[in-house]
């Protein structure tokens, strides 16, 4: 069976990867905007904290044999809890000062991370087996699905709704919606916002490392796995524009089907897609797919 | 970075130039006399990645506009002058005005699309164009991909004067580092540059006042790749080669920790900057990732403690601008 002169196996599975892709950036663009929004701060050490999620399960399963799902929880809180640190300690010093200052500390504490995990665990990447519940996989038919992929695609595409859902539709998503527009107004209505700020960070950060974790099996687990996605993120998050967090979502899935499709018809330009999209979404829309120009 | 650098001295308007001229003879005394104690390609290294520095600055001290893609530019004028001297034989100054060129058209074609927006955004899409690039550079044929473009011949300047020669290339590299650093004075001294600051200080105002503040920003934006361009054709002529590392996107993270380690918004600031760090990484070379864990601690150290950078110090001491 062929689609367009391309034989349907090769188009699904590219579709499939694009899919996988898109579910890292889905969850990765939206912790950057949950984090931007509260903060005003684009956080460049996304990256490396994606990466340490994915160390995280890995020095859980090798040095205490502790396996894929408890990595599940455990690493978006070790991560997670670092964020906080690193947010007491050094981004809240910023707030008062342009938002330009927030992304250059961030780079810094990315390269000091990086080089560390390198200097520790060197280049090269390290493999991490997919958890044995989730081996195998299903015979559609017209494709083959590792049960693993299908997982991750579920796994994602809940934690970003589920994000929404809070975010959206619950009484703390309010608060934190109402101090991303008036922060002194919401503190005088009693709520403790820098606590918020503190959180909703380490909360940003948890994804990345939920993200990280996910991503182990499928990549490798390497120093410089985030260095690279994190450039394609940020190109997401200029092609959907922060404005809407459903907005984010749909624009990193989407981009990774779009990014797959490009790898089978014209494979050399798969590297690039993101960008051009993003050159030409900024010629016609310059606030982003989904984002309001202030 | 309206917010630091108004309490930087360096931005006031101030008429009393002596002081800057006496800056730039000593700066060119230094390079003069330098090589008889220091190592001249590390000297022509070193006036490179400075004037790459300070064309950096003249967007986002003066312009306000943080560029996190400058690298594109110093790789394409590389890529350009390495290829035009190597395959098609042009003679150096050849080689430099139509890689600069190169770089110049680059710069128009993203800065219609970077400047439309700003801020943290602008940065981002800066980055991701220049990721783009990276790409490009990566796949197309004639860079030679990972290799890049080797043994570029450095020719004879004019016809006449062997620049493989040290000294010869030396006073070459001085005298288009001291045409551009002087051409950057000149610009952010120029009432264009007045308006720059004007823009960067309060972009609404400036707009009612009747600036097309979007076409000072994309004029900027075209000099400052222009210049960094300049520096790029010459490093490739210098070190004879042209690679995928000046494109590469921790190229543009080294030229922001340069200036802003020298100091945002001074003359001389990304000079010092450069010198410091290129010492560093000559020093610190065999200790392979420590390079990148010390870079980001002098990024985190410069954000939380020392804003106005080394010499935004100096300048604030003698309460002068550098």
């Amino acid at each position: 069976m062929e689609i367009f002169g391309v034989p349907s196996q090769a188009l699904f599975g590219q579709l499939l990867i694009g899919l996988i892709n898109g579910s890292f950036y889905a969850l990765l663009s939206l912790g950057l905007a949950v984090i931007f929004g509260l903060l005003n701060i684009i956080n460049f050490t996304h990256g490396a904290q994606y990466m340490m999620g994915a160390f995280v399960a890995y020095l859980c399963l090798n040095k205490l044999g502790v396996g894929y799902w408890p990595s599940l929880i455990i690493a978006p809180i070790v991560v997670g809890i670092t964020g906080v640190i690193i947010e007491r300690t050094m981004l809240q010093r910023l707030y008062k000062l342009d938002h330009l200052y927030g992304l250059l500390l961030t780079l810094g504490i990315a390269l000091i991370i990086q080089g560390l995990f390198r200097n520790e665990f060197g280049s090269s990447g390290q493999p991490y087996p997919i958890p044995p519940e989730l081996t195998g996989g299903q015979n559609l038919g017209f494709m083959f699905l590792p049960n693993y992929r299908a997982w991750v695609i579920g796994a994602s595409l809940f934690m970003c709704l589920a994000t929404w859902f809070v975010i959206e539709r619950t009484k703390l998503g309010g608060y934190l919606r109402a101090a991303t527009e008036n922060p002194t107004l919401v503190q005088a209505f009693g709520i403790n916002v820098p606590k918020m700020i503190t959180l909703t960070y380490g909360f940003g950060v948890a994804l990345a490392a939920l993200g990280g974790v996910m991503a182990a099996p499928i990549y490798q687990v390497s120093p410089q796995m985030g260095a690279d996605l994190i450039i394609v993120v940020f190109a997401v998050v200029v092609i959907g524009g922060m404005g809407s967090i459903l907005g984010t979502i749909i624009t990193g899935f989407a981009l990774g089907l779009v990014e797959g499709l490009t790898k089978v018809f014209y494979p050399e330009a798969s590297n690039t897609v993101i960008f051009v999209v993003m050159a030409l979404v900024l010629l016609v829309k310059p606030a982003g797919l989904f984002g309001t120009q202030k | 970075m309206a917010a630091v650098i108004q309490s930087s001295p360096g931005q006031q308007v101030n008429n009393d130039t002596r002081h800057m001229r006496v800056a730039f003879a000593v700066l060119l005394a230094f390079f003069i006399v330098a090589p008889v104690v220091v190592y001249p390609v590390f000297l022509m290294k070193v006036m490179c990645f400075a004037l790459f520095a300070c064309a950096f600055n003249l967007l986002i001290g003066f312009g306000g506009l943080l560029s996190f893609g400058h690298a594109m530019f110093l790789g394409t004028a590389g890529y350009a002058a390495a290829h035009s001297a190597k395959v098609w034989g042009f003679t150096p100054e050849l080689a430099v005005l139509f890689a600069t060129a190169c770089a110049a058209v680059l710069a128009f074609v993203t800065g219609l699309l970077a400047i439309r927006r700003q801020g943290i955004y602008f940065a981002m899409i800066t980055l991701a164009l220049s990721q783009m690039v990276y790409f490009f550079y990566l796949q197309a044929p004639f860079t030679g991909g990972e290799d890049g473009i080797q043994a570029v011949p450095r020719g004879f300047l004019f016809g006449v004067i062997d620049l493989s020669n040290t000294a010869a290339m030396y006073v070459f590299v001085l005298a288009i580092f001291m045409f551009g650093v002087l051409l950057i004075w000149r610009v952010v001294h120029s009432p264009f540059g007045q308006v720059l600051k004007a823009i960067r200080e309060n972009e609404p105002r400036a707009l009612s006042l009747g600036y097309d503040t979007d076409r000072y920003k994309f004029t900027a934006y075209i000099l400052s790749g222009t210049i960094a361009g300049l520096a790029g054709a010459t490093k490739a002529l210098v070190f004879q080669l042209a690679s995928l590392t000046d494109v590469h996107w921790s190229m543009s993270n080294e030229v922001v920790l340069m200036t802003l380690l020298g100091g945002l918004g001074t003359i001389f600031g990304p000079i010092i900057g450069a010198a410091v760090i290129i010492t560093m990484q000559n020093y610190l070379a065999q200790l392979g990732a420590w390079v990148t864990v010390v870079q980001g601690l002098i990024f985190v150290i410069c954000v939380l403690a020392f804003r106005r950078g080394i010499i935004g110090e100096v300048a604030n001491m003698i309460r002068k601008p550098l």
